[in-house]
């Protein structure tokens, strides 16, 4: 495989990208600025023809797995297909050149974009009000929990508890914690919904709000939310849902309906709009009328069929991104609403969860499903019955790189031993889910017929197992460091 | 429709393998009264062709301009490498490299990132990336308090607003006092810094070059945070490094920037890209993932995300910072750029940067009641002070097609002009600028 850094391509005097000379004056440096403030020398930064560079960043990028190659089933990251008509009409210059500081009558088909997708997003979710700003997922959370500081607070209330249950996603808790909440875990019953009992024993004046994933890290249904809504309205705490799994949800249930007062939507998730190797994301709020009036600013509003950027909201949290978000995402998650229409949400909802369950039914032939309850578009299988001969859940991922195929989340969520937890999403063929769960049967056979092949696992990837203990033990993570 | 893979006829094959006979007997544990009925007030499904026309109009609607915006947000030259490298779908639809083995190209990029980012910076270490200048300054204020535990934070008057607002936002429930210096003009009043100490302090924070373009005396400010012992955090111009003095030079513990410039479009304000870089006494406190190099179990050179115990995923309610999803394609296109304008091309940059800044300061400085606003030395942009509002002068100059720069009427200063100039604009655009904003000035007056 390809195994050259970028560091050690470089040699003194190639170049990479040929810039204009000046066509001002060429006064020097130290004539426009003062000596003290220039650098004594210049950065080191790599010299490499532009070929070369080209080059290296192809031969690096053939090492990654991706969606355009082969099945990724990630559970809870909805990793469905990216439509390329998504790339070529964000990669418009009309989109693209736009400075966010131009004056608002110069962006008239931005801000009606983002209204449009506005108003789409709360018709979906079933809610009043929305913000696009957040850049992801997690900064999603952070700002729907500031808003439910903000409706406490205003009420002349103070209560410091985000009730979490045990499946959530570790940003549920790291987003209360960083919102200046500490938290309170809900344990989950043998069926994997909220153990209410145990909700009950811990909700009092000091709980804000109860943040749940429905359907939760399980991919089941939390069929108890009108109950868990009426138990949060004895102490006036609010309901966040983390919309991570909104897939599973299109045309069959809306949040806002369901009671929930606050979620956020990962449009890299539901939306369609491509991961980029750990981001960008997109992350947009969308409230109730208890919350609308403290969204961040500003909020794109409509007048005259003229669009506005609204800083005017008195009460609101602030502002949580420098600009409006993550615009361009904002652009394919509108080109993906309009192709999918007003009759395609509820199709995407029903293929994702035929696919899981379909997987589901195949697997459990050789593997122990986590939860006996109906599956949403994901599951969760355990490799208990596999360790107890030999492969750890880990080992039968590892093996599955060997069939050209991505492993699914392992280890999480948390609460299931040996946590495989998988999502087809609604993208994918059977032919490709026969072909996984072919794979997965396989290697169960080969844990008794072959043990070696599969806990040496890997074979065929550009590395094997990586050593990521030595990692920690000698931080490596800055090339000229290590050289000094 | 779009999107499916399956038809119909498989729909119903595969849910009689489930063992069910319609789709509804796989939601039947969803309450009736909470289910949806209705049917979606959406526009009805597009063709490719369809939503092409649809979405090119809303394009077309938007207006561009030969721009002398910044302010946060720069139209630098994007070199066409960049784009054709991060529009390849191995990196674009790939995820998070939880499985290294076939993660390895992001993970490669992403220590090369890091690594051309400290050596920019002069720092010690830097993360895989945070969304954007922003919320990466309001992560950084959260980590240097936490290592001070004191809860005073200091911040220079001019900084930019936007960024500021987003520290307020972050810390609004964290019992941290935000203090701002007085505006005293548009450089720091370093004199002030002493009075404005007191031992509850812990943090400074400065932007160099300000938000007003003008540099801050680094050295009389980075002495300060030393004798006072606070952490220093400085918001840089990653283009000015290719001649600047680094925030490793002036000491700075934590060095945050708005890396847009670096190979990434304007896009209406983003998907941009926060640089978070820090000494390494801060890195096992640092938020975001580190890409680290490592070998695998045949002593092969690999890498792998590295101290993840700082993370959410990890460590939940005890993370560093909620953030799990980040900014990796605008981090890869910052390293592309890196790597392609290399030690001579970032320098480059930066001079015709500063050179053309320069022409037009003084073309515009030689219009009657026109002045800059600080006698302070400036990199790329500039504050210019107006004999008549900014916002006439803006109106005037968008007629012919320019957009002169940022009003900045929001900061208290009607009649103040930010003006910035990248390597893209040609001397002919700067002669059309001072030629229109002196006609502007001599119209309106």
């Amino acid at each position: 495989m390809y195994r050259k850094l970028i560091f050690e391509l470089s040699k003194e005097g190639r170049v990479g990208h040929v810039l204009p000379d000046a066509d001002v004056p060429a006064s020097s440096r130290e004539e426009l600025i003062p000596q003290n403030f220039l650098r004594s020398h210049p950065a080191e930064l790599p010299q490499v023809p532009e070929n070369e560079v080209v080059r290296h960043f192809t031969d690096l990028s053939v090492l990654n797995h991706h969606v355009d190659k082969s099945f990724y089933p990630l559970g809870s990251c909805t990793m469905k297909y990216n439509p390329k008509i998504n790339e070529k009409l964000a990669g418009l210059s009309g989109f693209t050149d736009l400075h966010p500081a131009q004056p608002e009558e110069t962006v008239q088909g931005a801000l009606r974009l983002m209204f449009e997708l506005q108003e789409y997003l709360k018709e979906l979710t079933g809610f009043q009000g929305i913000t696009l700003q957040p850049a992801a997922g997690a900064q999603g959370e952070m700002t729907g929990l500031l808003l439910i500081r903000k409706y406490h607070r205003l009420k002349g209330r103070n209560p410091k508890t985000i009730l979490v249950p045990d499946s959530a996603h570790g940003t549920n808790p790291a987003s209360a914690v960083i919102s200046g909440f500490q938290i309170k875990t809900v344990r989950s019953t043998p069926a994997g919904l909220v153990d209410l009992d145990d909700l009950k024993s811990k909700l009092d004046e000091d709980t804000a709000g109860f943040m749940l994933t429905n359907p939760s890290t399980l991919g089941i249904f939390e069929s108890q939310v009108s109950e868990i809504r009426r138990l949060m309205d004895q102490v006036d705490a609010l309901m966040y849902m983390d919309g991570a799994n909104m897939n599973a949800l299109f045309g069959i249930v809306r949040p806002g309906d369901m009671g929930f007062d606050v979620m956020h939507l990962n449009l890299h998730k539901s939306f369609s709009t491509p991961h980029g190797g750990g981001g960008p994301g997109s992350g947009p709020v969308a409230v109730n009328n208890k919350l609308k009036n403290y969204l961040p600013v500003p909020i794109v509003v409509k007048e005259d069929n003229r669009f506005f950027l609204n800083y005017d909201l008195p009460d609101t949290v602030g502002r949580v991104h420098s600009f409006y978000g993550n615009f361009a995402l904002l652009v394919r998650a509108y080109v993906y609403i309009r192709m999918i229409g007003k009759e395609g949400f509820r199709k995407i909802a029903e293929h994702s969860i035929v696919n899981a369950n379909y997987l589901k039914k195949r697997l459990s032939e050789a593997y122990e499903i986590g939860f006996d309850a109906p599956s949403m578009h994901e599951f969760v299988l355990s490799a208990e019955n596999q360790k107890k001969r030999g492969a750890k859940a880990l080992d039968i991922a590892k093996r599955l790189l060997d069939f050209g195929l991505h492993p699914p989340t392992v280890y999480f969520p948390l609460i299931v031993k040996e946590a495989m937890m998988i999502e087809p999403t609604e993208t994918e063929s059977r032919e490709m889910l026969d072909a996984f769960a072919e794979a997965m049967l396989q290697i169960d056979k080969e844990i008794d017929e072959n043990p070696d092949i599969v806990l040496n696992a890997p074979h065929t990837t550009p590395v094997k197992r990586l050593d990521e203990a030595g990692a920690v033990r000698n931080l490596d993570v800055n090339y000229y460091k290590r050289t000094d | 429709m779009a999107y499916l893979s399956n038809s119909d006829k498989d729909f119903a094959e595969m849910l009689h393998t489930i063992g069910v006979d319609r789709f509804e007997d796989l939601i039947e544990n969803i309450p009736r009264e909470i289910r949806f009925s209705g049917a979606f007030n959406l526009p009805e499904a597009e063709s490719e062709l369809g939503v092409s026309n649809v979405v090119g109009e809303l394009a077309d609607e938007n207006r561009t301009f030969v721009s002398f915006l910044g302010g946060g947000a720069y139209d630098h030259y994007v070199p066409a490498v960049v784009n054709a490298l991060i529009s390849r779908p191995e990196f674009y639809t790939s995820y998070t490299p939880y499985q290294p083995e076939v993660s390895q190209g992001n993970l490669q990029a992403m220590y090369e990132f890091q690594s051309m980012v400290c050596e920019l910076t002069g720092m010690d270490v830097t993360n895989a990336s945070m969304y954007e200048g922003g919320s990466a300054l309001a992560e950084a204020v959260l980590l240097g308090a936490q290592q001070t535990r004191k809860n005073k934070i200091l911040f220079a008057s001019t900084i930019n607003r936007r960024y500021r607002e987003v520290v307020e936002t972050y810390t609004a429930n964290m019992g941290f006092q935000l203090i701002t210096m007085p505006r005293a003009g548009f450089t720091v009043n370093t004199g002030e810094l002493e009075s404005l100490y007191d031992d509850q302090t812990g943090v400074f924070v400065v932007q160099h070059p300000n938000y007003f373009g003008f540099l801050e005396d680094m050295e009389a400010i980075s002495a300060f945070c030393r004798d006072k012992n606070l952490i220093l955090i400085e918001v840089y111009d990653p283009i000015s490094l290719g001649i600047l003095k680094t925030p490793g030079d002036y000491a700075a513990h934590i060095a945050i920037a708005e890396g847009q410039s670096l190979g990434n479009a304007q896009n209406f304000g983003g998907p941009y890209v926060g640089l978070f870089s820090a000494t390494e006494k801060l890195v096992r406190k640092m938020p975001g993932r580190l890409s680290g190099m490592t070998v695998d179990s045949e002593g092969r050179r690999g890498f792998v995300l590295t101290l993840q115990t700082r993370e959410q995923h990890i460590r939940r309610e005890k993370a560093t910072s909620n953030i799990c999803t980040n900014s990796g394609l605008m981090a890869l296109a910052a390293g592309i750029y890196l790597a392609l304008l290399g030690k001579q091309g970032l320098q480059k940059v930066a001079d015709l940067c500063l050179q053309k800044a320069h022409y037009l300061a003084d073309r515009l400085c030689a219009i009657e009641g026109v002045s800059l606003a600080s006698n302070a030395p400036y990199f790329k942009e500039f504050t210019l002070k107006l004999p008549v509002p900014a916002k006439s002068v803006i109106d005037y100059a968008m007629k012919k097609g320019l957009l002169p720069g940022i009003d900045l009427s929001g900061e208290g200063y009607p009649d103040h002009l930010l003006v910035a100039v990248t390597e893209k604009r040609t001397r002919q655009e700067l002669d059309a600028l001072a030629e229109t904003v002196g006609e502007a000035v001599r119209l309106v007056r």
